[in-house]
């Protein structure tokens, strides 16, 4: 892959999940104050010392969206490498083995998806107990049920393929068909796959902390800024808009990668050919 | 007398998106000239790439996709209708000139009827009213011979076979009584007995109403039947354009001459066929669904010799060929491979026995994995069967490459870069590479261009000769069947209506099904589509 | 070897050879029955397996085992899941949630006006919506690849990645904040001027119509050019037909079904757009009610709150499916 041939928008994307990324790794040397550190009134405007002002409780509102971008990339990071590894894992057993066992686990998925995501986790997390580790499962194996589906779709797509049959009628076994054969021409689509499922985690969780279901106070996550600091809102005060706009900024930045990504894949296959 | 198209110095370009690169402007077509009289059909062959169908579609002014016409006249009557304003070539398009396309399948909208859209041009035209349009659609539908034509109109696309939408499609180009049709490979996609079918009822159509055509094909045997003229076109050049009867029977230029000589036979004498290599024996297959495809079939392959297992579309032969793969285990009877019977499910052959049968598909492109290079493609058989690794295999791919004439250079190339020819000669590599003693060839060269396949037929005869490999080679095309097979066997509807010896198969007295098969191969022959329909119709009066 | 089912696949069979279209549509619905029930057992006998108990948590800090068994009996939960499933399925059926935990109040009588408050923010959200997005998604088309169908592209990227609850508030912060001509909280009361209602939903409904515009114009212009580019558009445009006439004609009979399909996928992710939507602007119906229920874990209320947006969304995943089925001209008139 040629750098180059990288447009503009996929470069901006690039590199605003980097800085993310980067700020996330290095929050507490970057910080300049604590995460739950009080260091003034309530709600005071931008200043030189807090660039971007405070929050309701007196908090850095700068230092806070710093530590909350190690929350939420962690949170939605880790939700979607999971739901992506549960998919991804399930949709091929499915498609490779076929049979009853596709049959069970289709039906299955299909049930899931029955019910919509924001819904059913409502649901579940109004059982479970408050935790981060419980939160990261749920999300996962929400958002599971659709990377199954289009993992199951790619995966048959490529089985049905002569180059696999031929494989196949070379004795090979079921391992080198998945590994060798299957997955890297599924690679392209299943990474587009992914950067979509990351942008819907990120917004996910961010959701839920809003709606005070997600991670809990006192620690800072992009989400749950917005809830803390909503009611300002209505007094003019935009301290609840600048963690908003960043949860903006990180899926529009993957959400770019992925279109790029989309477009090649579609490239890659080839149109309509006519001589 | 006047010409009614007259297409002066035409040049057409395109605007291609190659993966990952800048788009570029190429060219397709450098400068075509020729001319057509009314009442008269004029013949475009060539191979894919020779934009025979670019040319076709210029005739309407039209460009498909991002195609555009870069210079030259197309004068309709007098009037270069390039040069019209969107008003103008409407009016001319579906008026006075006609397209068919190769899929007329995809070509009717599915939404409508067939009749509607049979009329729709010549009342948009307001060439006709409603009435005198369906009275026309059903004379039409009468002379392309569709059944019960005077409710034909009343059916959907879906409704209908492949061979009579392709006349429906035709009726709809007739209906507005246009002084010229282009014709787009219009019977490729049928099989060779519906083929003469459609030929037979264009031709008639043609000649009842007296419109221009042009016909365009990658088959000289086809065009020769219908056409005044014959242009023979590659890579965007006129090769040869003249009469047809001089084309067929004086071709001056070499490639036209290869053209016209294509698949003269390459085998010498009959050769003893008695030790027979692979066994099929009272096969019957069903698929998963129920249906049954295969009905008791009896055959076997001689050693070191070529069965051609042909029929058309429908006829079980690829079946057969995945029933004595083991991907399909049969439900009765048993194949036999060299004195041991093989077992029925893939899964349960011994590695040994699935290395000594390799299988060739059709479709090169689909048959290689796109993310492994030649050398990884050739190399892995080798690597499974016989364990080599490194710089022995690497040496054994390139001794390969070089049998099939591709050479070293390729060792590093992925399918993609490949041309048709290419892919399936690496692909023949790879069957090659496991030492088999049977290759199962499941039409290989029916997706590629006339002289690529002989180039194909002539490896494999080459093959044959020096390392005793034996075929089982399923085709459609009879012409192939007389150039390579020592034994035939004739398939219909998942049964075998005839097996032996070519000599005997191919020779009267005739199995009824093998002589329709044989009598509908469009001949390299002037009159040969006349002699066949009055054979018919002196039979078909005598019985 | 008789089968029994032999007879019944084969009359099957029968059926959907001479009316495929009746056995696909009854089929369709049945299926749509089963998930529904699917759900409910899920949604009630599912949150029963989870670990976690409600009386505990219910409790918290003062829980002693006898409170927690006192609430239990109260609740009912001493009784075996099977029992109280079937007596929740059964009132449901009945439209009888049981009552809430929190409260004590039927449940029913909350939801029925709360349900019409969201039904009414929807109903406007999806009128302003679908016209527009389908509008777009034409003008996108008909721009293809050139400059107004990328602005239109970056801005729907752009529009997708936008939280719905960050919409919301930049809608707040400039018309009812910095402008003052919209109204914030969008209280609503029973016996309200309906030009005063209207004033307060106006900024809800510009927040859901953002939040599903994006999605729905992206899949109506993928769905027009994979209609103008089938083959039969091509014969269309050769027989001499004005481009508007081609559309009418020959695209927009087969455009109908994908759009319609478009349309209903997306009205029912409109779902869980209302939820936050109504949250952030505090709008009294089911999303805010569910989402209260859920921070005091108020089961009753969660179920039924969960059981009712599942089967709208079924319902209109049914449609999208029915109306695909319909339009198909394969079933409507078969062989």
């Amino acid at each position: 892959m040629r750098l180059r041939e990288i447009p503009l928008t996929a470069w901006i994307g690039i590199l605003g999940i980097l800085f993310a990324f980067f700020c996330a790794v290095f929050a507490s040397l970057i910080a300049p104050f604590g995460e739950r550190e009080i260091v003034a009134g309530v709600w005071e405007p931008a200043n030189e010392l807090y660039l971007l002002g405070t929050d309701n409780l007196g908090r850095d509102l700068l230092s806070r969206l710093i530590y909350g971008a190690q929350t939420t990339l962690f949170v939605s990071l880790a939700a979607s490498i999971l739901s992506f590894s549960i998919g991804i894992f399930l949709s091929f057993t499915a498609a490779v083995s076929g049979g009853p066992i596709d049959q069970g686990l289709s039906r299955l998925n299909d049930l899931m998806m029955s019910i919509p995501t924001l819904i059913f986790a409502l649901v579940v997390l109004a059982v479970l107990p408050q935790n981060i580790f419980i939160l990261i499962a749920v999300m996962a194996i929400l958002d599971s049920t659709r990377v199954y589906r289009l993992g199951r779709a790619v995966a048959l797509d490529i089985a049905v393929m002569e180059f696999v049959e031929a494989a196949k009628l070379r004795g090979e076994g079921r391992m080198w068909i998945i590994f060798r054969e299957i997955l890297p021409n599924a690679l392209s689509p299943l990474l587009a796959e992914f950067g979509l499922r990351f942008a819907f985690s990120i917004l996910f969780l961010s959701t839920l902390s809003f709606l005070g279901l997600g991670i809990q106070p006192p620690a800072a996550d992009w989400g749950g800024m917005v809830k803390d600091n909503k009611d300002g809102i209505i007094f003019g005060i935009q301290a609840a808009l600048i963690p908003g706009g960043a949860i903006a900024a990180l899926a529009v930045c993957v959400n770019m990668v992925v279109d790029w990504l989309l477009k090649r894949t579609s490239s890659l296959k080839g149109g309509r050919g006519d001589a | 007398m006047p010409d009614l198209l007259s297409v002066r110095d035409l040049r057409i370009g395109a605007t291609i998106f190659p993966p990952g690169e800048d788009p570029q402007d190429i060219d397709i077509v450098h400068g075509i000239s020729f001319d057509l009289q009314k009442g008269k059909v004029l013949g475009l062959i060539g191979e894919s790439g020779a934009g025979k169908s670019t040319i076709g579609l210029a005739a309407l002014a039209y460009g498909r996709g991002g195609v555009r016409i870069t210079g030259g006249e197309v004068l309709l009557d007098g009037k270069d209708i390039l040069s019209m304003n969107k008003k103008g070539i409407r009016s001319i398009r579906g008026a006075r000139v006609c397209y068919v396309a190769q899929s007329a399948a995809a070509s009717f909208n599915p939404a409508h009827k067939l009749g509607d859209q049979v009329i729709e041009s010549s009342i948009e035209h307001g060439l006709m009213t409603r009435e005198e349009a369906r009275k026309r659609a059903d004379y039409l539908f009468e002379i392309l011979g569709l059944p019960d034509p005077h409710n034909f109109g009343d059916r959907y696309p879906h409704q209908v076979s492949g061979g009579q939408l392709q006349r429906a499609m035709t009726a709809m180009a007739l209906c507005s009584n246009p002084e010229l049709i282009v014709f787009d490979e219009p019977t490729t996609a049928l099989d060779v007995t519906t083929q003469i079918d459609v030929l037979a009822a264009i031709k008639n159509a043609i000649e009842k109403t007296g419109t221009a055509a042009l016909y365009i094909t990658h088959d000289l045997a086809v065009v020769a039947q219908i056409s005044d003229d014959i242009m023979v076109l590659r890579n965007g050049d006129t090769v040869e354009y003249g009469p047809v009867k001089q084309i067929i029977e004086n071709p001056r230029q070499d490639y036209t001459k290869a053209l016209v000589n294509v698949r003269q036979t390459k085998l010498a004498e009959a050769r003893d066929q008695s030790d027979a290599l692979l066994k099929v024996e009272n096969i019957s297959a069903a698929y998963g669904n129920g249906v049954q495809v295969l009905h008791d079939v009896s055959l076997h392959v001689p050693r070191g010799q070529t069965l051609a297992v042909v029929g058309e579309s429908g006829s079980g032969k690829s079946t057969l060929a995945r029933v004595i793969t083991g991907l399909l285990p049969p439900f009765k009877g048993k194949v036999t491979f060299v004195d041991e019977e093989l077992s029925a499910e893939q899964k349960k052959r011994s590695r040994d026995h699935l290395r000594r049968i390799q299988l060739i598909y059709q479709m090169a492109d689909t048959a290689m994995n796109p993310r492994q290079t030649v050398g990884q493609i050739i190399g892995r058989p080798l690597q499974f069967y016989f364990g080599m690794r490194g710089a022995a295999r690497k040496a054994k791919v390139i001794e390969l490459l070089d049998e099939i004439e591709m050479g070293e250079t390729f060792y590093d190339r992925y399918p993609a870069e490949l041309s048709g020819g290419q892919k399936q000669r690496v692909a023949i590599a790879r069957a090659l590479a496991a030492k088999p003693e049977l290759i199962l060839c499941d039409e290989p060269t029916s997706a590629l261009d006339p002289l690529v396949a002989e180039g194909i037929l002539d490896l494999l005869m080459r093959l044959q000769k020096e390392r005793q490999v034996s075929y089982l080679f399923i085709t459609h095309d009879i012409a192939i069947v007389r150039a390579i097979a020592d034994s035939v066997a004739v398939m219909l509807q998942g049964k075998l209506v005839d097996f032996g010896p070519r000599s005997e198969v191919l020779n009267p007295p005739f199995d009824d099904y093998t002589d329709l098969l044989l009598k509908s191969v469009p001949e390299m022959k002037l009159g040969w589509l006349e002699n066949v329909l009055a054979t018919r119709k002196m039979e078909s009066a005598g019985h | 070897m008789a089968n029994p089912l032999a007879g019944v696949y084969a009359a099957r069979h029968r059926l959907k050879e001479s009316h495929p279209l009746t056995v696909l549509i009854v089929e369709r619905l049945g299926l749509s029955l089963l998930l529904l029930w699917a759900v409910s057992v899920l949604i009630f006998a599912g949150i029963e397996a989870l670990p976690g108990d409600f009386a505990q948590t219910y409790l918290g800090q003062s829980a002693t085992p006898q409170s927690i068994a006192n609430i239990r009996a109260d609740l009912g939960l001493d009784r075996p899941i099977t029992t109280r499933y079937f007596e929740w399925l059964g009132g449901v059926v009945q439209g009888d949630f049981g009552n809430s935990w929190a409260s004590g109040a039927p449940v029913t009588e909350q939801i029925t006006k709360r349900l019409g408050n969201s039904l009414f923010l929807a109903f406007f959200a999806a009128a302003i919506s679908v016209p527009l997005a389908v509008g777009l998604g034409m003008v996108a088309v008909h721009y293809r690849n050139r400059i107004p169908d990328r602005v239109i592209n970056i801005l729907s990227l752009a529009a997708i990645s936008l939280p719905e609850f960050f919409i919301g508030y930049l809608l707040i912060v400039f018309f009812a904040v910095q402008l003052g001509v919209a109204t914030f909280p969008s209280t609503v009361y029973d016996g309200m001027p309906w030009s005063e209602r209207m004033a307060a939903i106006a900024l809800p409904t510009a927040t859901l119509v953002m939040v599903v515009l994006a999605h729905m114009m992206r899949m109506t212009r993928a769905a027009i050019i994979s209609v103008m580019s089938s083959a039969y558009m091509e014969t269309a445009e050769l027989k001499g037909l004005g481009a508007f006439k081609a559309i009418v004609k020959h695209a927009a009979p087969n455009a109908i079904a994908p759009i319609v399909n478009v349309v209903a996928l997306n009205l029912a992710y409109l779902v869980v757009g209302v939820v936050v939507v109504e949250v952030v602007f505090v709008y009294p119906g089911m999303g805010q009610y569910m989402v209260d229920a859920v921070t005091v874990r108020d089961m009753p209320v969660v179920q039924a709150c969960g059981l009712i947006f599942a089967a709208v969304y079924i319902l209109l995943n049914m449609v999208a499916d029915l109306v695909a089925i319909i339009a198909n001209p394969r079933l409507r008139h078969p062989r």
